[in-house]
């Protein structure tokens, strides 16, 4: 800010009519901006009750234990078969594995950024994190088709690199601004004090990082993680490009199908039931999305406490 | 006008009644198979762009279903990727427009040249899983394949027999990402409609066939299927409906046909 003296409008006394017409500018204004705030919430009521009502009927005409544990999904056979758990599993395992990969090289980077890095390279390194947010996903799915699974294919000699592995590798490079960012924050949140004590008694920058900062920090590198979470199992156009997309069960080096990409692929052509059971895989993938929500907003109540 | 369709029972006849309601703008309804999707499209365009007042619909619902809608008389005139049955034939008549050729596509470092129909639906039902076994290279078999709803891998599949059987390392939702991996991948085949196949990808002949605009035509590329149009025996197409339909058939179209990745057919 340049001047820290705020400009208050010269208040003159308004009678009559320009005090009237100020009435109505501010009334309407008000309503204005109530409106809009109630529009976002409009919008997630819109889509809740759009995916529970065209979601349900599918999961009641193929059984609820049928679609959610059937482990065959051939929506387009002569002999149908929706079961998801393929796409269940694949989705829970890649966003675990984004979270094995990613969740320690994003806390690791914050704690760089936060306590390590001097003002240049602070600088450039929060720079490209922030830049990597702003990539669209399917570049990174570009970058992933071309780069990553011929190297996976190359590096652990399989015949085929499109797999969970290489699904897992994009992710965790895509929730990594997320969780730098969040952790950095929680980090640099830590109050100084602490560390002070800890160096005064003797302990090593090291030992004061990992034994007192980050467990300082815990509940906000925990909402970095949840963050994460969230991403990675929501991205659908990057994994459909790095992780082969058939409805198997998952395994490391397999071809995989997520849960967003089950939807992705097939609606632009179905039809029937076929199509019913597509929002259903919606309204799970939004099921687990709120489920997360839910957990981060009780990480953020915690820390607050 | 589409009121001249008689014979028809009373409940399609009054659907129809309704479609028809404006009397500025006539339509043509096509109805039927998805992967015509893109030479109807460029087709329908084309007419559309000709004749200001003529708008051509099209429902993509399948091949089996647009035949269903011609005999029911809720669509001028049906689409099908398929030829049609002989019970069919009865009360429709099959026009070839266009034929679609599938070229199936390995990687330039690939010795395997050549495979024949059986080899080709071995390979993708898993039963031959080395390129040894074919003559190549000792290197295991990566196949690739294209979503469930693709009109490219209904194609393959009926052609080469492996419906539902198909045992897919990945299934990707374009005709590009097909090209792309099997240009990356040493091991991979794939399949792709011949108008997309670039240079980075071999199309291997089949049963000794090079696929060519020629040997679809003939017939001798087996990986082909028929795009047709269905209409019926017992009654006229309407004005619009057949104006639409010599279009199609006409030399003139045979441009977009070209540019929607098929082979037109010798009119």
């Amino acid at each position: 800010m340049k001047s820290s003296v705020i400009e208050v409008p010269a208040v003159t006394l308004k009678t009559g009519k320009v005090r009237k017409t100020t009435e109505i500018i501010e009334k309407s204004m008000s309503m204005t901006f109530t409106v809009c705030g109630f529009i976002a919430v409009g919008f997630v009521l819109l889509i809740t009750i759009f995916l529970v009502v065209s979601g349900t009927p599918a999961i009641a005409e193929i059984g609820f234990i049928d679609f959610i544990f059937g482990t065959k999904w051939a929506s387009t056979a002569k002999e149908a078969s929706y079961g998801i758990l393929p796409f269940i599993m694949s989705s829970i395992y890649g966003t675990l594995g984004a979270i094995v990969i990613g969740v320690p090289l994003g806390i690791l980077c914050a704690v760089f950024l936060a306590k390590v890095a001097g003002k240049k390279s602070s600088a450039l390194v929060s720079n490209a994190v922030n830049l990597m947010s702003g990539i669209p996903s399917v570049v990174y799915g570009l970058v992933g088709m071309i780069v990553i699974v011929p190297t996976v294919r190359e590096v652990f000699d399989l015949p085929d690199g499109a797999n969970l592995f290489s699904a897992m590798i994009v992710l965790a490079i895509m929730i990594l601004p997320s969780v730098i960012s969040v952790s950095e924050t929680a980090i640099r949140a830590v109050p100084r004090e602490y560390e002070e004590a800890s160096l005064a008694l003797g302990a090593t920058k090291t030992e004061t990082i990992f034994k007192v900062i980050l467990p300082a920090a815990k509940s906000g590198i925990l909402a970095s993680v949840v963050l994460g979470i969230g991403r990675a199992i929501g991205e659908a156009m990057a994994v459909m490009m790095v992780s082969g997309n058939v409805a198997n069960m998952p395994k490391l080096f397999g071809s995989v199908r997520f849960l967003t990409t089950a939807v992705a692929s097939e609606m632009s052509y179905s039809s029937g039931l076929q199509r019913q059971a597509l929002f259903s895989v919606a309204l799970v993938l939004f099921v687990y999305i709120l489920a997360i929500n839910l957990v981060l907003n009780l990480v953020i109540k915690r820390e607050k406490k | 006008m589409k009121i001249l369709r008689a014979a028809i029972p009373m409940l399609l006849a009054a659907a129809t009644f309704t479609s028809c309601g404006s009397a500025t703008e006539k339509t043509v309804s096509t109805d039927g198979s998805t992967s015509m999707e893109k030479v109807i499209g460029y087709l329908s365009e084309a007419y559309m762009a000709d004749n200001t007042d003529v708008k051509v619909t099209y429902n993509p619902t399948g091949s089996g279903s647009g035949i269903q809608a011609v005999q029911e008389g809720r669509c001028d005139i049906g689409l099908s990727s398929r030829s049609l049955k002989d019970e069919e034939k009865a009360d429709l008549n099959e026009t070839v427009v266009a034929i679609d050729g599938i070229a199936v596509i390995v990687n330039p470092a690939n010795s395997v040249t050549d495979v024949t129909l059986d080899e080709i639906a071995q390979i993708y039902k898993g039963e031959i899983t080395n390129w040894n076994e074919l003559g190549g290279s000792d290197a295991p078999i990566v196949c690739i394949g294209r979503e469930a709803a693709s009109g490219t891998r209904d194609g393959f599949e009926s052609v080469t027999g492996t419906e539902d059987s198909c045992k897919y390392a990945q299934e990707l939702t374009s005709t590009g990402d097909v090209v792309q991996t099997v240009s990356s991948n040493p091991n991979a085949i794939g399949y792709a409609s011949l108008a997309s196949v670039s240079d980075s990808v071999i199309a291997v002949s089949v049963e000794g066939v090079a696929p060519t605009n020629d040997t679809i035509l003939n017939g001798s590329y087996k990986v082909q299927r028929n795009f047709v149009l269905v209409t019926p025996k017992n009654k006229e197409l309407s004005d619009e409906a057949q104006k639409f339909y010599d279009f199609c058939m006409s030399g003139s179209a045979d441009e977009y046909i070209i540019k929607a990745g098929a082979v037109p057919v010798e009119k």
